[in-house]
């Protein structure tokens, strides 16, 4: 059984690559990296293509090392790492439709993102143009007698993003669920190739809306760590109030649009009072609700003042007060707990397999927190605990984010306390080598991936997992056996992105 | 739960708590819109929303217009679940190639009269996604675009702004697409 270190070791390793080390390696490894993954004492972070290369993520379990595998291809094939581990086919389908390197012995070839609309086939390879063609998409069969089909999507009934859902089931009982996605597919990796760093960290923070900060954070730290820059600590403590308002306001969010889709909306109306709190004073603190475009690789734009911590210190306490009541009203409904409790299980297995993130992973027994391991400031200096579950289903993923939300707020009291006085951003230099840097950050989603090489000050590849990637595979295995009328509930209790996924 | 609600009857609504800092802003437009409203469709609006590309900012503060402090349905409108019932279809993001073709069978879905509003800076031209090649543009490029209300997301305020000059203009018009 080889140590990640070591087979890092026999590949050739790449020069300045940071912070953790990148080696090209040959067909063996790479297909040996599969064995480990499908044994579990890997897992997968990301998987990714440029014009004659694949590249995978991969973090080892128990000595929680991380490294990044690259496989040259000379002609345009790589082993499939699907084959052995399925969290990689996805990605395997898209690394296909974008660069036209295919994955030999992939079990599912189809295509992913491409929907035969854009005009041009392999647009970040050897692009082709090629006439639009929508043709059918091949989903899987579920056979037997009395089974029917749902089609749901990609317009949905609410104020969602698009997907198309693929239910085959009996009588109420969904007995296969397929995803089809990649209707929001911007190109935004063929958007980054060529821009400056004020552009890519703009592409960057609108990966997916409500995880602007936690993007722009991840995007700024994988440059920083390729050019070697350290962030003043006043940006850093900053940056981690923003990340933590975000993961409130999307918890409260998600909290009571879960409990709204079991048609309890009472949750909801004060969940969203509550948001709506956070939002008014990140506006009246940092000048955006959403906290959109205020970091910056180097470090941040605005500083907060004494007036916005006020603000923020204001809403924080008024969530002290009365959340409690509201998590004694999710507790106390029988009626909604009728619908939550059992409903939408994720096995552990499933979780671990999959290396899911964020509430669906530690829901489902998963002990990750990106902000623990591999970490990062100012988090090595502030109290708190990831709360982790063993039941996996809709309750579970509630009561993880009702934790998280108590975490956050202990979180944003402790940095504004603490918060250091200084500088708020130094100069990026523009470095004319090729330099490569990753990070690692938890979103309220969960762990969002970034990998990029700079080279002259522009971006010359860039790519963004969405902690999505590896949540998405689950909730149809979730939602197996499970009636159809609780699918809103399950999925909105993933809340998955759509936007992250497509990219 | 009943706390709760025992407390939120005798609570006065959020809406009109002051001293919110938009709250003055809310108000006038509320009472501004309903006139609008009353005048051009009686009693009530209804709107789609569709997500043709957005990075699901738009969508965010669109939701935020169903919570306690702007209370959208005091007015007359609401977000229905399909085109079918909608007399304006709210159309977010750059238009995605992949989104094209449902976009327009939504907007043939819709019966008329009705009013497309695109909401969001990608919807104007794209914004920072224009130029990609799995990205058709503004929502413009697909269906007639009656409004478009700026914003990287526009705020619930300046959506509810939006709605309102809408009104205001298909009022003065008379009629629509």
């Amino acid at each position: 059984m080889p140590s990640l270190i070591d087979l890092v070791l026999t590949g050739r390793p790449a020069e300045r690559h940071a912070p953790w080390r990148r080696a090209i390696v040959d067909a063996d490894t790479w297909n040996l990296a599969a064995g480990e993954l499908a044994s579990g004492r890997w897992s997968l972070l990301g998987l990714w293509g440029e014009q004659a290369m694949v590249h995978m993520a991969v973090r080892e379990e128990e000595a929680a090392e991380i490294a990044v595998l690259s496989l040259e291809c000379a002609d345009r094939r790589f082993p499939s790492i699907g084959r052995h581990h399925p969290p990689a086919l996805r990605p395997e389908r898209t690394i296909t439709d974008l660069f036209g390197l295919t994955a030999e012995g992939s079990p599912d070839a189809r295509p992913w993102l491409d929907h035969g609309e854009w005009g041009v086939r392999h647009p970040l390879g050897d692009s082709v143009a090629s006439p639009v063609n929508s043709a059918a998409y091949a989903f899987l069969s579920a056979d037997g007698p009395g089974l029917h089909q749902i089609a749901v999507g990609p317009v949905h009934a609410g104020i969602i993003e698009p997907g198309h859902f693929r239910f085959s089931a009996s009588g109420e009982t969904v007995v296969r669920l397929e995803q089809r996605l990649g209707y929001v597919h911007k190109g935004i990796d063929g958007l980054m190739v060529g821009a400056d760093i004020d552009r890519a960290v703009r592409l960057a923070g609108r990966v997916s809306g409500d995880s602007t900060v936690a993007y722009a954070l991840a995007f700024s730290q994988a440059v920083e760590a390729a050019l070697g820059l350290k962030a003043p600590s006043r940006a850093v403590w900053l940056r981690a109030l923003l990340a933590e308002l975000e993961r409130l306001a999307n918890h409260l969010g998600d909290i009571g649009a879960i409990c709204n889709d079991a048609s309890f909306n009472l949750m909801q109306a004060h969940c969203n009072i509550l948001r709506e709190g956070i939002l008014r004073a990140a506006d009246s603190a940092f000048g955006h609700r959403l906290m959109r475009d205020i970091i910056v690789p180097g470090g941040i734009v605005r500083d907060l003042d004494e007036s916005g911590r006020a603000a923020i210190r204001t809403v924080l306490d008024d969530i002290r007060r009365r959340f409690p009541a509201l998590i004694e009203l999710y507790d106390n409904t029988a009626s909604l707990q009728d619908r939550t409790v059992a409903t939408g299980i994720v096995t552990a297995a499933l979780a671990r397999q999959y290396a899911a993130g964020g509430y669906v992973g530690r829901a489902s027994g998963r002990v990750f927190d990106a902000r623990c391991s591999p970490g990062y400031a100012p988090y090595d200096g502030l109290r708190f605990e990831v709360p982790v579950l063993d039941d996996g289903d809709v309750n579970a993923r509630i009561w993880i984010r009702i934790r998280e939300v108590e975490q956050s707020l202990s979180l944003t009291g402790q940095i504004l306390d603490r918060l250091p006085d200084g500088e708020l951003r130094v100069p990026v230099p523009s470095q004319a080598a090729p330099r490569e840097g990753m990070a690692l950050v938890e979103g309220f989603r969960g762990d969002i991936m970034v990998w990029l090489r700079l080279a002259g000050g522009r971006i010359d590849r860039c790519y963004l997992r969405d902690p999505s990637w590896f949540q998405w595979p689950l909730l149809e295995a979730a939602i197996e056996n499970n009636i159809v009328a609780d699918f809103p509930l399950c999925n909105k209790s993933f809340n998955c992105s759509y936007s992250g996924h497509d990219v | 739960m009943r706390k709760l609600l025992f407390q939120s009857l005798f609570r006065s609504p959020l809406a009109e708590q002051p001293p919110l800092p938009e709250q003055a802003a809310v108000d006038e437009l509320a009472a501004a819109f309903q006139r609008a409203a009353r005048r051009r469709l009686g009693r009530s609006l209804s709107i789609r929303e569709i997500d043709a590309g957005s990075c699901n900012g738009c969508e965010l503060e669109i939701h935020a217009l169903s919570n306690a402090y702007y209370d959208v349905e005091r007015f007359g409108i609401r977000f229905v679940a399909s085109p079918r019932h909608a007399d304006v279809l709210m159309v977010t993001g750059p238009v995605t190639k992949n989104m094209r073709e449902a976009l327009e069978r939504t907007y043939h879905a819709t019966p008329n009269p009705k009013w497309v509003v695109a909401v969001g800076d990608c919807a104007r031209d794209g914004g920072c996604f224009a130029g990609s090649y799995a990205v058709v543009g503004g929502v413009s490029q697909v269906v007639p675009v009656d409004l478009h209300i700026p914003g990287c997301p526009p705020s619930p305020v300046k959506i509810l702004q939006g709605l309102l000059s809408l009104l205001d203009r298909t009022a003065a018009n008379g009629s629509s697409s």
